[in-house]
């Protein structure tokens, strides 16, 4: 909400000057988003007379006028469209200073001499306007200061007000605010009922009560709506952001800003039979006032006559209906609009209205007969007519029920932890407007007031009487409380252990995206198309992810396009997957790796990334964190056929580690060699503790073989048949060496392998090693068709 | 005899003139050996009279000693610089860089939270989690902000469905943990937020943190302390903190919390807006099954990526989900 302070100042007038006011409103909870002066910098403007127009003799848009500016007469070269003599006008004198440092100096236009320059309002930044001269009441008196004329030592103040407090969307009630703070008394302008002059009424018919408790309506004839609104109206609506229109439209704005009352006027001649309030009918459609035709749904609450619609209620009137410069007799309207009933509908029409914002959030709902009053007399200053009777549709038990809340003393000390004396206490409420009814043993019976709709339970007021009392006022205290020891499991590890786990291992960690490019995730998981958002931000980032690489692969390419070969990248995050009824939301853990496995230097060389090096990271994890997990061949839609491996624990999937299948990458234009891994986190933060083993003092006995195997067969099954026959006393299996070649037939490949055996309690005799490896031997050969490589 | 002294002489040259170890050991047998020249010298003793011949013994062993001192110190010395040659040749350029893998680092984000964790477990906060794709009643209708609140505007909300959408704040964890547990509770629950909103200032996913502590007696007067001394150790520094009401639909009295951040042009402090907090309102107790005559409770809720674009001098909010290894790389 846009406010001017001298408005504002016009109802209370606090000692403070406007940064210490706006500091105090700030702190209250109405906090000031900005300010601006309601006019640019200038000096030397005073109000001027046209007194005499003349033809410029060598320019046909140029105008040589004769200007008072009240004590002598000057020859101004003026090309504005409305300059005429007998106008007054915004003069700026030879020796002025205009806002943006432009001084006016004697000038000669097309060869005719002009002191001075006639204003338009952008000139002065009063406005954008600058379509023609700023045409200045005809009483203004010659020769004054222009900044004294029009009050303009004012600013503009924006309060950002949070949705429960509607009750500030006007003057009246920012005024009763800074009365609280400031303990003055606040007054604003009498208001008192107008006489009415005839009989007419408007036939009013309320077939929606729930959703309009009260509507009031009054007719006012004979109008003569040429009649400009007075500058002061349009100066305060300009300083609240509202652009002047009519006198119809200006007054109920007007009043709209200064109680907090939206307001509308129609056309009386445009309303067939009646007013009607009433759901509208699917499909009905109306022309808005802004000349946007919208179609209705059956659950907006509508003003109609006998025949159509001619208004959503609370949010726009119609263009039909709408007052013009032939209208003769208005019908003006108040009406308090159920916030409910209006929740969401402006907004479902894409409309947005200053009406909208205050009926959606909670009128004062005692106040529309006040403010039919104050717009009748406003309205009759400046066109005059011929007022009626207010007539008042009113349902009594749809409006919201008068509130009374009982405030214990003691639990305004407990919730604010600081004492306030009794006499405080009963003037904060009483000054914001709430009624001390019955004095309770314990506290006050307070009686809320109609325009304060957010306050319907004790800790309510209890906000109240913390924020008058000051935020900042009250004490600082440490929270008591026991605090007892909390159980926390050894073996399982915290996923910030697993992220600095990455962090030592040259990974960085990428935070992406949770919902992503459904074309790359279809490449990336084919056969689950991920949950799609009802209203995605864009096309690319439309459905959650099945997997954390969708994201991670574009984090590549955005990375390879920035000229960064190496990556290496890990995220953890959730996972999401539709089954059946629920939703699966699955924390992760994934990585990327391409590029050198090291930094390039002198000494690292150059060589790429591969499988093992991403394998023997993961397997580092595992040590850590203390869990087995079995690495297997397997086969996944975005990985390598011949360079995937499934991860399992205890037999169940737990993740995937792969190489990038080489199509999948082309189709995402990526370089490189790209390793991939994925897995459940959940299924790898708990691990064993340790449980000590006491350390053999008997030697350890090594023997290596080399053995002739085909391909096919995988390191695990051939350690699997070893370790069977190995005995009791194998401490340890490696593979030394791997190799391939033409000398071994095709097909088959070289292992090498050393085993160690050792004995807890004595030394190992020859024999029993030379056993036990020979059985290793003989079953290799048995059961996986080895031969023993000379 | 008379020669000794001249055969020392000539050794001690000799022994002088050496320049390798090779040539030393060949001094040592010439002059020293079984049938070295100084060692011959014995057997002259033997032309001698009783009375001259312990002297005369005397003086040849002295003789030995000194060429044996002087082939001593002379093998020192060339073993020495026979040393510093080959060491010398050893010589490596120290200032290349090493071998090995580089450091990563953790995202400014994750980095921020583990801050945030650690000063709450301190203080013995839990640590909670909750799903992202929420449910209309957890997101909104327990915390107190049923289906026409113009609070709901303000979500910018993405949904799947009308009852099924993406969280738009940590608070819903709070609800489930409640739900779940019994009071009393202190409890953190970091964790992605969503809004469909994309500009500047704005990334349609983003971290929050919402901290709640229940007990008997909690008064805003703790809230207060509990929020200043965060600040202040997430800072590092005494800043000024100040509350300011506002209004979240869960809690009340409610409050927004701006630290000093510099100052204006005039000298003023200048504020800004890093928290939200506030007593948790009876409805949401009510909610959750507790007895807010009973119980009373603080919560709080603050943007992770603001708090770490003020700590870390970063510019862009976007720049944190764009994952530039550039960006990355400076925060570790």
């Amino acid at each position: 909400m846009k406010f001017s302070e001298q408005w504002l100042r016009e109802w209370v007038n606090p000692a403070n000057d406007t940064h210490a006011l706006m500091h105090q409103i700030t702190m209250a909870g109405l906090e000031v988003d900005g300010f601006e002066p309601v006019a640019g910098k200038f000096s030397g403007v005073v109000v001027g007379e046209v007194l005499a127009v003349a033809p410029h003799p060598d320019a046909d848009k140029l105008r040589v006028c004769q200007v008072s500016d009240g004590a002598t007469e000057v020859q101004v070269v003026c090309g504005a469209p409305n300059v005429r003599e007998g106008l007054k006008v915004p003069f700026a004198v030879v020796g002025a200073v205009l806002p943006g440092e432009f001084k006016i100096k004697k000038a000669k236009l097309r060869g005719q001499p002009s002191e001075g320059m006639l204003c338009s309002e952008s000139e002065l930044g009063l406005s954008d306007n600058h379509e023609g001269l700023m045409e200045l009441p005809t009483d203004a008196p010659v020769g004054e200061k222009l900044d004294q004329f029009l009050g303009l030592n004012d600013v503009t103040i924006d309060v950002d007000l949070t949705p429960n407090r509607a009750d500030c969307l006007s003057i009246k009630g920012i005024a009763r605010e800074v009365g609280v703070l400031n303990s003055l008394v606040v007054e604003g302008p009498g208001i008192e009922a107008v006489k009415a002059t005839h009989s007419e009424v408007p036939n009013i018919a309320v077939r929606a009560p729930e959703g309009c408790p009260t509507y009031i309506g009054r007719i006012l004839r004979n109008v003569d709506l040429s009649a400009p609104t007075p500058l002061w109206m349009q100066e305060k609506l300009r300083r609240c952001g509202v652009r002047s229109i009519d006198a119809a439209v200006d007054v109920t704005n007007y009043v709209m800003l200064e109680l907090g009352q939206p307001m509308h006027a129609f056309d009386r001649d445009e309303i067939e039979g009646g007013i009607v309030v009433r759901m509208a009918d699917a499909g009905e459609k109306l022309v808005l006032l802004d000349g946007q035709e919208v179609e209705l749904t059956a659950d907006t609450l509508i003003i109609a006559d006998h025949a159509k619609p001619i208004a959503i209620a609370g949010v726009m009137g119609g263009e039909h209906s709408g007052v013009s410069p032939k209208t003769r007799d208005l019908v003006l309207e108040a009406a308090y609009f159920d916030p409910i009933t209006l929740a969401g509908k402006a907004r479902h029409y894409g409309l947005h209205t200053d009406a909208s914002h205050r009926f959606e959030r909670g009128v004062d709902y005692k106040l529309a007969r006040e403010a039919m009053e104050r717009a009748t007399s406003l309205l009759m200053d400046i066109v005059g007519g011929e007022p009626g009777e207010v007539v008042e549709v009113a349902s009594k038990n749809d409006l919201p029920d008068d509130r009374t809340i009982d405030l214990r003393e003691q639990r305004v000390a407990d919730v604010l932890g600081v004492e306030i004396d009794r006499t405080t206490v009963e003037e904060i409420l009483t000054r914001l407007g709430l009624h001390i009814g019955k004095l309770l043993k314990n506290g006050w019976r307070v009686h809320v007031p109609s325009f304060r709709p957010d306050i319907s339970i004790e800790e309510d007021l209890i906000e109240e009487i913390g924020r008058i009392y000051g935020y900042n006022n009250l004490p600082v205290t440490e929270p008591t409380g026991s605090l007892g020891l909390r159980p926390q499991a050894e073996g399982v590890r915290p996923v910030s252990a697993i992220q600095n786990y990455f962090v030592d291992c040259g990974y960085q960690e990428a935070i992406t995206y949770s919902f992503v490019d459904p074309r790359v995730q279809a490449l990336v998981n084919p056969d689950d198309e991920g949950i799609a958002l009802a209203n995605p931000i864009s096309s690319d980032l439309a459905v959650m992810r099945t997997s954390l690489w969708s994201g991670l692969l574009k984090t590549v390419e955005y990375n390879q396009n920035r000229q960064q070969p190496r990556i290496r990248l890990f995220e953890t995050g959730l996972k999401f997957r539709q089954e059946g009824d629920r939703i699966d939301q699955q924390p992760m853990l994934a990585g990327v790796v391409v590029g050198n496995q090291l930094p390039e230097n002198w000494a690292n060389g150059r060589r790429a990334s591969d499988f093992y090096d991403a394998k023997g990271e993961l397997e580092g994890l595992f040590r850590m964190l203390g869990v087995e997990i079995q690495f297997a061949p397997g086969q996944h839609p975005a990985l390598h056929p011949g360079q995937t491996a499934e991860l399992l624990k205890d037999g169940t999937h737990v993740g995937w580690l792969g190489t990038l299948h080489p199509q999948v990458q082309k189709k995402l234009e990526l370089n490189g060699t790209i390793l991939m891994f994925e897995l459940f986190l959940n299924s790898i933060v708990s691990g064993y503790v340790p449980n000590f083993k006491d350390i053999s003092k008997f030697p350890e006995v090594r023997r290596d073989l080399a053995i002739i195997i085909g391909s096919e067969t995988g390191f695990a099954e051939v350690e699997r048949v070893a370790k069977k026959h190995a005995g009791n006393y194998l401490t340890a299996l490696r593979a030394f060496d791997v190799y391939e070649g033409e000398s071994l037939g095709e097909g088959n490949r070289s292992l090498a392998l050393s085993l160690f055996w050792q004995h807890p309690e004595r030394t190992l005799n020859e024999e029993e090693v030379h056993s036990l490896f020979s059985g290793v031997i003989d079953a290799l050969k048995e059961e996986l068709g080895a031969t023993l490589r000379s | 005899m008379e020669n000794l002294d001249q055969l020392v002489q000539d050794g001690l040259a000799a022994v002088e003139q050496a320049d390798d170890l090779k040539a030393l050991d060949q001094i040592r047998v010439e002059y020293l050996g079984k049938k070295g020249v100084v060692t011959l010298q014995a057997k002259t003793l033997g032309k001698l009279s009783a009375e001259e011949r312990p002297a005369a013994g005397q003086k040849i062993n002295e003789a030995k000693g000194q060429v044996e001192q002087a082939i001593n110190a002379r093998r020192d010395n060339l073993e020495r610089v026979a040393i510093e040659q080959k060491l010398a040749a050893e010589s490596i350029d120290v200032t290349l860089p090493g071998r090995g893998q580089d450091l990563g680092g953790l995202h400014p984000v994750t980095r921020t939270l583990q801050r945030i964790e650690q000063f709450f477990s301190k203080a013995g906060y839990t640590v909670e989690q909750g799903p992202e794709i929420e449910d209309d009643y957890h997101n909104f209708e327990a915390l107190n902000i049923p289906g026409h609140h113009p609070a709901r505007a303000m979500h910018d909300t993405f949904y799947f469905n009308p009852g099924t959408l993406l969280r738009t704040h940590t608070s819903p964890v709070q609800i489930r943990t409640m739900e779940a547990g019994k009071p009393p509770f202190r409890m953190i629950c970091p964790g992605r937020v969503y809004r469909c909103d994309s500009d500047m200032t704005h990334t349609p996913m983003f971290h929050q943190v919402e901290g709640l502590l229940v007990e008997r007696n909690v008064s805003f007067a703790d809230l207060k302390s509990t929020v200043e001394e965060f600040l202040r150790v997430f800072f590092e520094r005494d800043l000024e903190v100040r509350f300011r009401p506002s209004y979240f639909p869960f809690t009340e009295p409610s409050a927004e919390v701006d630290i000093e951040w510099g100052r204006e042009d005039d000298g003023s402090i200048k504020w800004l807006e890093v928290m939200g907090c506030g007593m948790v309102h009876p409805k949401v107790f009510e909610h959750c099954g507790i007895d807010s005559e009973e119980y009373r409770g603080f919560a709080f809720g603050l943007g992770v990526e603001r708090l770490a674009m003020l700590r870390y001098g970063v510019n862009d909010l976007r720049m944190f989900f764009e994952n530039d290894l550039r960006f990355l790389r400076q925060f570790r």
